[in-house]
């Protein structure tokens, strides 16, 4: 009880271990990470009345490259320079749409279009800019891949400038397991289940998936759709129609899907691996899986992490194959046509000028384009064919320009559809798949689950 | 023995409490003034917020435009979707086996950590880690170590711990519990290592005298003093398992399909994923009217004197 003899100690021991706490505890905090932007002064970020407000996500090369759109926009506009905070992906998607609905939102709304961007023009949250784009800056709307314009138009009218990088979902596979089981890639849905029980055989699992996340089983079902019922089927489910869901092309998709599943075409304990955490991508580079359905947006982590496997050669990648019998067009696919800018409603008039001047002259301006390509990435702009010709290494230079051609071929180019969809129906659309996946409901189940919020 | 020290110290304690008891009304006006800065702040932070998420609950909004008011709709709609059983059945999985797994567990750990030598107080730094870190980060580590393909299983080359950990129901269930009883356990030992250290150590030397062992005197001594104890842990445990979020958002997610989709996270699925926010704070609702029963139910079980076991000792 004689406090000079204890006192040094306690406090030496409360220090230490608070400082081991809080050193500890910020190593896992997931929470909101904002970095404040070259240009921000303080961290959280500005609402309505506090000048141009930008708000984006972390994360390279995407990060990089929008600093520095900002930057010369800043440096060119000293007047009304923009400031920028950012966010890491999900910490983003979720302040996002508190701070809008708070009225604290950015002048300038970064986002992924769709339902999501519906869901905002609903609010009156976001600013009409078809006549803008149609006259003042036609231009530039003729300059972008006209596909990527469905996502950013509510009712016929744009609200949204497609920017940045198109990214299909494509079928990646390991060319050093097919030599190991002599077959050649799969040109049709018969072809893959055909080579299911040849790779089980040899100790290679036909197909690596994350499922845990759960959009990682949907965008099996966005091909499968397609392929077999063609795009109408899921346009219809988009529209609204009633009982889009158990369309029998529909019902005949979410049986070959459980078919796959059930002949062990997916690697072992899919359903516990996420892929944020790239594990998914690891198990094709690392030869435990054979193949892999997946975003454009996985080549630059499978360039950087998986060795040789990108820049020896061993990664091969095609469009979906056909379904034999199917009606839909082989050449159509699906993913993020683009990422999308909004321009907030509630701004001030000088704001709103100057996001617009910001996105006409610098989201999608020489120095962006070059820099997307020179990433790996495939600008939503046209003239992106005319950058592939500089790229030096063979292995990307090909791998551009399969994407480019996806995507600029593609008749149909549907957007993903936890993005189209509204929050509502999305969410209970990936708790549906993720059961689907797991075989604990059937088809129909699946299409009444669905049925229900058509229209949500 | 040093043992013997403090025993004295309650009864000064407890002259210092009947003294403060015994003073006049002046003093206890004063100590009613001390309240306001804590009654304030749950005000503030407690009860509006419980008023506005019960005004919510009978509105419908999506987090973004205008609210619009939608009488019983929404508990209607809760109250018959068959999510709610089945999230409340995970809720109260989660509750009972995870408060059976603990109470054993730290009750043993705390009466060994009750003891005076001197790595007695290392162990009970080095158990106590776990608490010190991050729901979040727990969850990471965890996954990282039992995912089948590149976790420890795998890297070790041990077939019984290369299982589908996360992507089975029952293992699911199983993993979380182990989870939460790894981090919460080091905080209810504390708790009983406090309580066992109060028990007067003559009773255990008369227990001697007479001839019991230990086994004898944990069972007839020290958890029946303890039961008060047990009754406070078991609260915080029980009350405290209706909040797991963190911990299975970052882990499962809910999953695999929604085999651990507890209330908590039902409520953010709802209200921050679907954008319903009126049936969320219904579930919200619901979640603190489950905790103050649970509560009150508890507090029942232990008697409802607080009046300390050690009076008849």
């Amino acid at each position: 009880m004689d406090p000079n003899t204890t006192s040094r100690r306690t406090f030496l021991g409360l220090v230490g271990g608070g400082a081991l706490a809080a050193g500890l505890a910020a190593c896992g905090s997931s929470g909101p990470t904002s970095t404040p932007g070259s240009t921000t002064g303080a961290g959280g970020g500005g609402g309505a009345g506090s000048g141009t407000t930008y708000w984006f996500l972390t994360g390279q090369p995407q990060q990089g490259i929008r600093e520095a759109q900002v930057k010369r926009f800043n440096d060119a506009n000293p007047n009304t320079k923009i400031k920028t905070t950012e966010f890491q992906n999900d910490a983003f998607k979720a302040k996002i749409k508190t701070a809008i609905g708070a009225g604290q939102g950015p002048t300038l709304i970064w986002g992924w279009g769709g339902g999501g961007l519906k869901a905002y023009v609903e609010a009156g949250q976001v600013e009409d800019l078809t006549d803008w784009l149609n006259t003042q800056e036609a231009s530039l709307k003729n300059s972008i891949f006209p596909s990527a314009f469905t996502a950013a138009t509510v009712n016929g009218k744009i609200y949204a400038v497609p920017g940045e990088t198109v990214t299909p979902i494509v079928l990646f596979y390991d060319k050093r397991a097919f030599e190991k089981i002599g077959a050649q890639p799969p040109q049709s849905w018969g072809d893959i289940m055909d080579l299911v029980p040849k790779f089980n055989e040899k100790g290679i699992a036909p197909f690596s998936l994350g499922g845990q996340s759960r959009w990682t089983n949907m965008m099996w079902l966005e091909f499968l759709f397609d392929r077999i019922g063609g795009s109408e089927v899921f346009q219809n489910i988009y529209e609204g129609k009633k009982d889009g869901w158990s369309d029998p092309s529909a019902l005949k998709a979410l049986d070959e899907m459980q078919k796959l599943i059930k002949a062990n075409g997916f690697i072992k304990g899919f359903s516990s691996i996420t892929a944020d955490s790239n594990a998914d991508q690891a198990l094709l580079y690392t030869g435990k899986a054979a193949m892999m359905l997946h975003g454009a947006w996985t080549y630059g982590n499978m360039k950087a992490s998986g060795g040789d496997f990108v820049t020896g050669g061993h990664l091969g990648y095609m469009n979906f194959p056909p379904v034999d019998g199917g009606k839909g067009d082989p050449s159509d696919t699906v993913g993020n046509p683009g990422q999308y800018m909004s321009i907030s409603s509630k701004a001030s008039a000088a704001d709103k000028e100057t996001a617009k001047k910001f996105i006409a002259n610098n989201t999608l301006d020489d120095a962006t384009v070059e820099a997307w390509v020179k990433s790996g990435n495939i600008p939503v702009v046209k003239s992106a064919k005319d950058k592939l010709s500089s790229i030096t290494d063979p292995n990307d230079s090909k791998w551009l320009n399969f994407v480019y051609d996806t995507a600029a071929n593609a008749k149909n180019f549907a957007q993903s559809w936890d993005q189209a969809l509204s929050p509502t129906q999305a969410e209970t659309l990936l708790d549906n798949i993720a059961k689907l996946f797991q075989l604990s409901i059937s088809p129909q189940q699946f299409a009444t689950n669905m049925n229900a919020v058509i229209g949500q | 023995m040093t043992a013997t020290a403090p025993p004295v110290a309650p009864p000064t304690g407890r002259t210092e409490a009947s003294r403060a008891g015994s003073s006049g009304a002046g003093r206890s006006g004063a100590v009613a003034w001390m309240v306001l800065p804590a009654l304030l702040l749950f005000v503030v932070f407690g009860v509006i917020p419980l008023v506005g998420v019960l005004v919510l609950s009978f509105t419908q909004w999506d987090g973004l435009g205008a609210i619009h008011a939608a009488g019983l709709t929404n508990w209607k709609s809760v109250l018959t979707d068959s999510q709610l059983p089945h999230s409340i059945l995970v809720t109260f999985e989660i509750m009972i086996l995870s408060w059976a797994v603990q109470t054993p567990m730290s009750l043993l750990l705390g009466t060994f950590l009750a003891g005076r030598q001197r790595y007695r107080a290392f162990l009970a730094v080095l158990y106590f880690i776990p608490l010190l870190l991050s729901s979040a980060a727990i969850a990471i580590t965890y996954k990282a170590l039992l995912d089948p393909n590149f976790g420890l299983g795998p890297g070790l080359k041990l077939g019984f711990l290369t299982q589908d950990w996360l992507g089975k129901n029952t293992l699911a269930i199983g993993v979380v519990i182990f989870i939460v009883s790894w981090q919460f356990i080091p905080f209810h030992s504390l708790i009983y290592q406090g309580g066992v250290r109060q028990i007067p150590t003559t009773m255990y030397e008369a227990a001697s005298i007479d001839g019991a062992g230990r086994v004898r005197q944990f069972f007839s001594i020290t958890v029946p003093q303890l039961k008060y104890t047990i009754i406070t842990s078991s609260t915080l445990m029980v009350v405290g398992s209706l909040t797991f979020f963190d911990l299975i958002f970052v882990l499962t997610a809910g999953g695999p399909g929604d085999a651990t989709r507890v209330l908590a996270l039902d409520m953010y699925k709802r209200g921050f994923m679907s954008n319903q926010m009126g049936p969320a704070s219904v579930i919200a609702t619901l979640i603190v009217l489950l905790g103050l029963a649970l509560a009150l139910i508890l507090r029942r079980l232990g008697g409802s004197t607080t009046a300390s076991q050690q009076e008849g000792a």
